[in-house]
C-alpha cells in the first residue's frame, strides 16, 4: 500500500490528482471512538474494497469518506482538496462529483425510477427536459434496467434497485463511486451480476471506486486494494493476492470464516462483562 | 435540589427544542424567500403538490367538522340566551367564537391529524431508508428539497382552509338558527355580517399562518429526529401530534393574548 501512498502520514506534502487520500482519520460518536487513526490512499481509477465483520467501522468509514458523518481528527483529500475541512458550499460542489450506492439502494419511494435518476440532473443542471430524457435511459440502460423508467422502486426487486440505485449514483458522471455492501441480501447470481456490472463500469468509466463489504467472494472479483478494519482499526491492506497470502491472524480469522474463541476462563469472562482488563494476578 | 435540578433541565429540554424548530424555519424560510435572488432554483411545482394534499384534500373533512361544530356551538350557545331571552344573538355569538377561535384551532387540529402526522411519518421513513443520507450525497439538502415546500403549501393553505372552516361553522350555526330559533337564512347571515367586524376575521387567520408553521416544523422536526427501525417512525409521528396540539395551544393563547391586550378599547 505505501508505494502507490499519495501522500505520507504528517507530512505536509500536497496530494495531486483525482483519488482518494485518506489520513490519520478519527470518528467519534459520542465518547466512544469508533475509528482509531486510519490512514490508507486508493489511487485513481482504481477500486479499494474495505472488509470487516459487522461492528467493525468499515460502514461508518465509507459514511466519513462521502461526508455522511463529521471526523472528529484527520484529513481525507479528494481532488487535491480537503474533504473533512470543506465549507458547506465546496462539500456540496464536490459531492456533485460523487456517486454513492446505499445497501438498501434508497431510492425515494414517491418517486419513479426514471425521476429518481432524473432527481440530480434536474437540480444541478441546466439540461432541459428531453436531454434529462435521454440522460435517463442511457444511465438505465448501462445498469441494465432500459424500460424500467416509470416502475416505482417498490414494483422492482431487490436486485433491480440496487442497479436503480447505481444509475442513479452514476447520473452525474461522476468521479468516484461509493458502495455501501453492493451484494447483501441478494441471491448469488443476482449479486455476480452487480459484481459483473462494477467492473463493466470501472472499466468504461476509469471511475475510482470504494466498496464496503464482508462478501468476501465479491470482494476478491472486483478489488485491485484491500483493506480489513477490525475494531475501527486497518489490521491489513494490500492487493487481493497479498491478503490471500497474509499469515496475519485476524486476516486467516477472517478469510477463513474462523468463529471468535469463546470465552473460556473465570477472568476473561469478567472482562466481557465489564468491559475493563483484569486485575493483575499476584 | 432534585426538584430544582428536574425543573431546570426541563427548561433547558424545552427551550432547546423551541430552538430546533426555530432553526427548521429559518432554513426553510431562507429557502424559500432569498435562495431564488442568489440563483438557486426552489420548485414551486413541489410546493403545488403539497398543497394538494394539505389543503384541497383537506376541504370535506374540514367542511364536515367545522359544519358540526357551528351547530353545537349555536346549540350551546342558545341554551343559555333563550334564558335570557336572546335568541337573536346566537347568530353573532357563533360568528365571533368560529372566526376568532374555533375556526383557526379546529382547522389546526384537522391538519395536525392529517399534514402533520404525515410529515413525520414520510421524513421518518426516508431516514430509516437512508433517503435522507441519499440527497445530501447528492448535494441537496433536506431543508430546501423536503421542508421548504412544506412550509410555503402550509403557509399559502393554513388561511385558506381556515376562511373556509369560518364559513362552514357560520353555515352549521345557520342550520339550528333557521331550524330552531326563527331566523331566515337571510336574517342569519345579515345578523352574522353585522356583528362581525374585520378585525376578528383577520386575527384569526394571522393565527392559522402561525399554526400552520407550528405543525410544519413540530411534523418535520420529529421526522428528521426519528432513530433507526420501522417502530421509530410511529414513535415519531405519535409525538409530532402530541407535540403540535400542544404547541398550538400555546401559540394561540400568546396570540389571543396579544390581540387582546393590544385591541383597540
Amino acid at each position: 500500500m505505501a508505494k502507490d501512498a499519495r501522500r505520507k502520514d504528517d507530512s505536509g506534502e500536497t496530494p495531486s490528482g483525482p483519488g482518494i487520500s485518506v489520513r490519520n482519520l478519527r470518528v467519534n460518536y459520542g465518547e466512544r471512538e469508533i475509528l482509531h487513526c486510519i490512514s490508507f490512499d486508493v489511487p485513481a481509477g482504481e477500486t479499494l474494497v474495505i472488509l470487516g465483520g459487522s461492528g467493525s467501522g468499515k460502514s461508518t468509514l465509507l459514511r466519513t469518506l462521502v461526508g455522511l458523518e463529521k471526523p472528529s481528527a484527520g484529513e481525507i483529500w479528494m481532488r487535491d482538496k480537503n474533504f473533512a475541512a470543506m465549507s458547506d458550499a465546496e462539500r456540496d460542489a464536490l459531492r456533485k462529483k460523487l456517486g454513492m450506492s446505499f445497501q438498501s439502494g434508497a431510492l425515494f419511494g414517491g418517486m419513479t425510477v426514471g425521476e429518481n435518476v432524473a432527481l440530480p440532473l434536474h437540480e444541478h443542471t441546466p439540461l432541459d427536459e428531453s436531454t434529462i430524457e435521454i440522460m435517463v435511459r442511457l444511465k438505465l440502460d448501462q445498469v441494465g434496467l432500459s424500460g424500467f423508467e416509470d416502475y416505482m422502486p417498490a414494483q422492482l426487486s431487490g436486485g433491480m434497485k440496487k442497479r436503480a440505485a447505481i444509475a442513479r449514483a452514476m447520473a452525474m458522471d461522476p468521479e468516484m463511486l461509493f458502495f455501501d455492501e453492493p451484494s447483501a441480501g441478494l441471491d448469488p447470481i443476482i449479486a455476480a451480476g452487480i459484481d459483473e456490472l462494477i467492473l463493466k463500469l470501472k472499466k468504461a468509466f476509469r471511475i475510482t471506486i470504494v466498496v464496503v463489504t464482508h462478501e468476501l467472494a465479491s470482494a476478491f472479483l472486483i478489488a485491485d486494494r484491500m483493506i480489513l478494519i477490525d475494531k475501527g482499526n486497518i489490521v491489513a491492506a494490500g492487493t487481493p493476492e497479498e491478503l490471500r497470502a497474509s499469515e496475519q491472524p485476524r486476516v486467516r480469522q477472517f478469510l477463513d470464516r474462523v468463529p471468535e474463541p469463546e470465552l473460556t476462563g473465570e477472568i476473561d469472562y469478567l472482562q466481557m462483562l465489564t468491559g475493563e482488563d483484569p486485575p493483575p494476578h499476584k | 435540589m432534585a426538584l430544582t435540578y428536574n425543573i431546570g433541565e426541563a427548561t433547558i429540554e424545552g427551550l432547546a427544542y423551541v430552538g430546533s424548530l426555530a432553526r427548521l424555519t429559518g432554513g426553510a424560510a431562507r429557502s424559500i424567500f432569498i435562495d431564488p435572488f442568489r440563483g438557486r432554483r426552489f420548485r414551486l411545482s413541489r410546493a403545488v403538490h403539497q398543497a394538494m394534499s394539505v389543503g384541497v384534500e383537506a376541504v370535506p373533512i374540514v367542511s364536515l367538522i367545522s359544519f358540526f361544530v357551528g351547530t353545537i356551538l349555536a346549540l350551546q350557545g342558545a341554551y343559555q340566551l333563550r334564558k335570557l331571552g336572546a335568541m337573536q344573538l346566537v347568530a353573532a355569538a357563533v360568528a365571533i367564537v368560529i372566526t376568532r377561535e374555533l375556526g383557526p384551532l379546529m382547522t389546526a387540529i384537522m391538519v395536525i391529524g392529517r399534514s402533520g402526522s404525515a410529515f413525520a411519518a414520510e421524513i421518518g421513513t426516508m431516514k430509516v431508508n437512508e433517503e435522507i443520507d441519499a440527497l445530501e450525497t447528492m448535494a441537496l439538502e433536506p431543508i430546501h428539497f423536503l421542508v421548504a415546500p412544506k412550509f410555503l403549501a402550509m403557509i399559502l393553505m393554513m388561511p385558506c382552509l381556515t376562511t373556509w372552516a369560518d364559513f362552514m361553522g357560520v353555515l352549521g350555526g345557520g342550520f339550528f338558527g333557521v331550524m330552531s330559533a326563527g331566523f331566515t337564512w337571510g336574517s342569519y347571515f345579515r345578523a352574522t355580517m353585522d356583528a362581525l367586524v374585520l378585525r376578528d376575521i383577520v386575527t384569526g387567520l394571522i393565527k392559522s399562518v402561525m399554526f400552520g408553521i407550528v405543525i410544519t416544523a413540530v411534523g418535520c422536526r420529529e421526522g428528521f429526529a426519528t432513530g433507526l427501525g420501522s417502530e421509530e417512525v410511529g414513535r415519531s409521528t405519535t409525538s409530532s401530534v402530541v407535540k403540535s396540539i400542544f404547541l398550538v395551544i400555546v401559540v394561540d393563547l400568546i396570540f389571543t393574548a396579544i390581540f387582546y391586550f393590544t385591541a383597540p378599547s
